[in-house]
């Protein structure tokens, strides 16, 4: 090892100031900070001993954690997909089957990641190197996530513009890393949503019903075959009482939808290693999933009679995209509430919103994304009051001795 | 007697505690006196090359305050003025006679005004700090309390009960005197079984329990009388109490400290009879690890400084701690890899599972390496609640660094600036992931407050 360091030091002399190489100094500062934790010690004055923790160890945890979530996902998309095209009858599950589906998920899922990294890490690395600083980790989070949380149909390109559009004007021109107010994950979906509506929404958003990279493009539809995810059929639907799936079925994920977004158990896996770290808040989640199922309840004994109202408020924190967003999304402490108060507070908001959104607004059957981006929006304002408290507090002491 | 429980904090498990024996240093013939030891004054020169001193003459005086003096530890002839840059005063070298003779000071007045005069004069006023900004007092303020602590929670801090043994008169007489300007408290550990700290009087005792900082004073003040707006609360290291006392009892402003000698890296870890001027090589020559590099520490390895062998004893040392640097240390993928000999104040690390009762009972006590490494680059701050953690103080520290950063004086002052040093935000800098310099950051601020308000 201690010559493989050497060799690579005496590489990295390239891209030093006047090496052949400097434009790519980011680069190479990137993957030397990957490979071998920095030389650096501490200053004169100040903590002689720092903790083991850093940036890149945080970061690498929420990535760790989205994993099931992601493996999951990639075997729904290809289970989906078989499902649609008749190669799968209910309880016809082979092993060959089995991984058929995670193949085609796989080969699915892969082109979103490799598109949102090379496009986001892109734009980080050159961003770096016009700045002169390191390359901030937390991209590797947000170009995880992106993946994740968009329909498996949505085109490429899109993509790519989504993730460029959210790096650079949600992040970048903020101050980069540590700065956005926006999470910028959903700002990617949100742009999505808006720009190109008919891809995100609708019955054909969610399920590869062609093939990907080929393979598998010949198979046919099965005949009344409807992609439409739960949340969607509860918003289009007449009928009062309609319940698109039980409990189980939600939890299992095993349903059409967002890819990483719908199996239950598989965030939930990702949630403990979260909290068990320390990397995310359990408050937040804790206050989004207790608000939105009182909400919810509230709607269910006294709100309108529509389906989506009636709709169980057990059933509401499985379906959609509730789970994931207020494990990974609501938590990015960036955009969250940074005091401990205000982070019940914050997630009461969201929990909030979300179910009212499902409820009452007729145009989105899902709200979760629009209720984090309003929680990211008062977060600052949540933390700004609980932090009048002290100041008041600190206050009312001059007076008790004047 | 008023008892405060502190949760929040963080022992640091490092090896290498001082044993409970005292050695003497060999007495160097040239002793410095480094005005720049004593931080925030101008020095303004009272000898020159060649003249005769005793020890607790006046060697140079402050700018502003000019009856604060700055005196002599030893008698003997001032033989250089080294100056830097600018004709900046770097050092006062002053070569020992070897007899030590004292200048004895008039200790009738024992008023508030007389203690004031007689602390001035004999060059001890320095160690006097004041919040707000963590500075050597002002003289024309009064303070509203006087806080000593009796014990430090700091890692490998010495042990002032074994410290100041035998030397109770001498506290007594310090709390006494100083309690003529203002109402002294003083912090007892909770549990701690030396009944000499509780016996003492004219003063208000109080016990804090809790893992470090709860001896630091300013973390003390902030439960047993918050400060308000417009307060000024003195604190005297408990050592340094005993100067004071030793000078309000004879006269004689004798310098004389235990320092204890620590860390991981260093041999003859035990406690040493100094005097400020004295060159630290004296205390580390022999007793420094010598194939790592090694980083020596002033203080303890949250809030000390660098130091070099060449430089002197500062009157304000009570802890060396001999490191190592980390510069040897290529650590592959360190973001990743478990670090099974670190210790592990948060849980990223799986390594972390081992750091608990159950796991030591089982393999036995951990020794874990430490070293000076940062262990990771600078960014924005990202991770939320994680100084929360380690700041006991009813403060919002993310808030209170943030308006540091940006400079925003009122914002500090709202946000209790008024009542931190950078000590107490020690450990926010050791936990911190976003690896900044913390208790820089809070010295520069604490520095522009004074500079703006005074």
């Amino acid at each position: 090892m201690e010559k493989f360091y050497q060799m690579w030091k005496e590489f990295g002399k390239n891209f030093e100031e006047g090496g052949k190489w400097q434009k790519l100094s980011s680069f190479y500062d990137a993957f030397d900070t990957f490979l071998f934790t920095p030389q650096t010690t501490s200053g004169r004055v100040g903590a002689q001993v720092h903790g083991g923790n850093d940036s890149k160890r945080t970061m690498i945890l929420v990535v760790m954690a989205l994993v099931p979530a992601l493996l999951f996902g990639m075997f729904n998309v290809g289970y989906q997909h078989l499902l649609a095209t008749g190669q799968l009858v209910a309880g016809g599950m082979t092993c060959a089957l089995w991984w058929k589906a995670f193949g085609f998920g796989f080969l699915a899922v892969l082109p979103f990641i490799l598109v949102s990294y090379i496009v986001g890490l892109g734009i980080e690395f050159t961003v770096a190197q016009i700045k002169h600083e390191e390359v901030a980790e937390g991209f590797l989070v947000t170009g995880f996530i992106i993946p994740l949380i968009v329909p498996i149909n949505t085109p490429l390109w899109m993509v790519a513009i989504a993730t460029a559009f959210a790096v650079i004007f949600a992040k970048e021109i903020f101050g980069g890393t540590g700065y956005n107010i926006f999470n910028v994950a959903l700002i990617a979906r949100a742009f999505l949503f808006f720009a190109y509506p008919s891809a995100m929404t609708g019955d054909h958003a969610f399920i590869r019903e062609g093939g990907t990279w080929g393979w598998d493009s010949q198979a046919q539809l099965v005949d009344g075959f409807s992609g439409a995810t739960p949340m969607g059929q509860l918003a289009t639907t007449t009928d009062a009482n309609l319940m698109p799936m039980d409990f189980w079925t939600a939890f299992n994920g095993l349903i059409p939808g967002s890819v990483g977004e719908t199996c239950g158990w598989a965030i939930l896996l990702g949630a403990i290693l979260l909290i068990c770290t320390g990397v995310a808040s359990w408050k937040t989640m804790l206050s989004i999933l207790a608000t939105a199922g009182v909400t919810a309840w509230l709607f269910n004994a006294f709100g309108p009679e529509t389906a989506v109202a009636n709709y169980p408020w057990y059933m509401h924190l499985v379906s959609g995209g509730l789970l994931f967003g207020a494990v990974f999304m609501a938590t990015d402490p960036v955009t969250s509430a940074r005091t401990e108060c205000g982070k019940w507070i914050y997630g009461a908001l969201i929990g909030f919103m979300v179910i009212v959104i499902r409820v009452l607004n007729p145009g989105y059957p899902e709200g979760m994304m629009l209720a984090i981006l309003l929680g990211n929006t008062f977060a600052p304002l949540i933390d700004w009051c609980v932090v009048r408290r002290n100041i008041k507090k600190r206050l009312a002491r001059k007076e008790a001795v004047a | 007697m008023q008892q405060i429980f502190l949760k929040r904090g963080l022992d640091l498990p490092i090896d290498g505690k001082a044993e409970l024996q005292v050695s003497s240093v060999r007495r160097p013939d040239i002793y410095r006196i480094v005005p720049d030891h004593f931080a925030g004054i101008t020095p303004k020169l009272m000898v020159k090359v060649g003249d005769e001193v005793k020890a607790g003459s006046p060697v140079f005086h402050d700018k502003t305050f000019e009856e604060m003096l700055f005196t002599s530890p030893v008698s003997g002839r001032v033989v250089d003025i080294v100056r830097g840059d600018r004709r900046k005063v770097m050092s006062i070298n002053i070569e020992s006679d070897g007899k030590q003779e004292y200048e004895v000071l008039d200790t009738t007045a024992k008023d508030a005004a007389g203690v004031r005069a007689l602390l001035m004069r004999s060059g001890l006023w320095c160690l006097i700090k004041q919040r707000p900004y963590d500075c050597i007092a002002l003289p024309n303020k009064t303070p509203r309390a006087i806080f000593v602590s009796t014990f430090d929670t700091a890692p490998l801090a010495p042990d002032y009960e074994f410290v100041l043994r035998g030397q109770h008169v001498q506290l007594q007489a310090a709390v006494t005197a100083l309690s003529k300007i203002a109402p002294v408290y003083v912090g007892i550990r909770y549990g701690a079984q030396a009944t000499d700290f509780r016996a003492l009087k004219d003063c208000t005792l109080y016990e804090v329990a809790g893992p470090h900082p709860a001896g630091n004073a300013g973390v003390q003040i902030n439960h047993v009388l918050p400060m308000a707006k417009g307060d000024t609360m003195w604190t005297v290291n408990v050592q340094d109490m005993v100067l004071i006392g030793r000078l309000v009892m004879t006269g004689k402003a004798d310098m004389q400290k235990l320092v204890a000698l620590t860390g991981p890296l260093a041999y003859g870890k035990e406690y040493y009879k100094v005097l400020p001027g004295m060159p630290l090589s004296a205390i580390f020559a022999q007793n420094i690890h010598k194939e790592l590099p090694c980083r020596l520490v002033a203080g303890n390895v949250l809030s000390g400084h660098q130091v070099s062998e060449d430089e002197a004893v500062s009157l304000y040392d009570n802890q060396y701690t001999v490191l190592d640097e980390g510069t040897m240390t290529h650590e592959f993928m360190g973001w990743l890899l478990p670090r099974f000999s670190e210790f592990h104040a948060d849980k990223t690390d799986p390594a972390s599972l081992m750091d608990n009762e159950c796991a030591r009972s089982w393999f036995g006590k951990r020794l874990y390496r430490w070293d000076a490494r940062i262990k990771g680059g600078r960014r924005a701050i990202i991770v939320s609640g994680e100084y929360d953690k380690v700041f006991p103080m009813d403060i919002y520290p993310e808030y209170l660094l943030k308006a540091m950063i940006a400079g925003n004086l009122d914002k500090m002052e709202q946000l209790g600036a008024n009542e931190v040093a950078p000590e107490d935000f020690a450990l926010c800098e050791y936990v911190c992931t976003s690896k900044l310099p913390v208790q820089s950051i809070v010295r520069q601020a604490l520095d522009t407050m004074r500079k703006e308000i005074e």
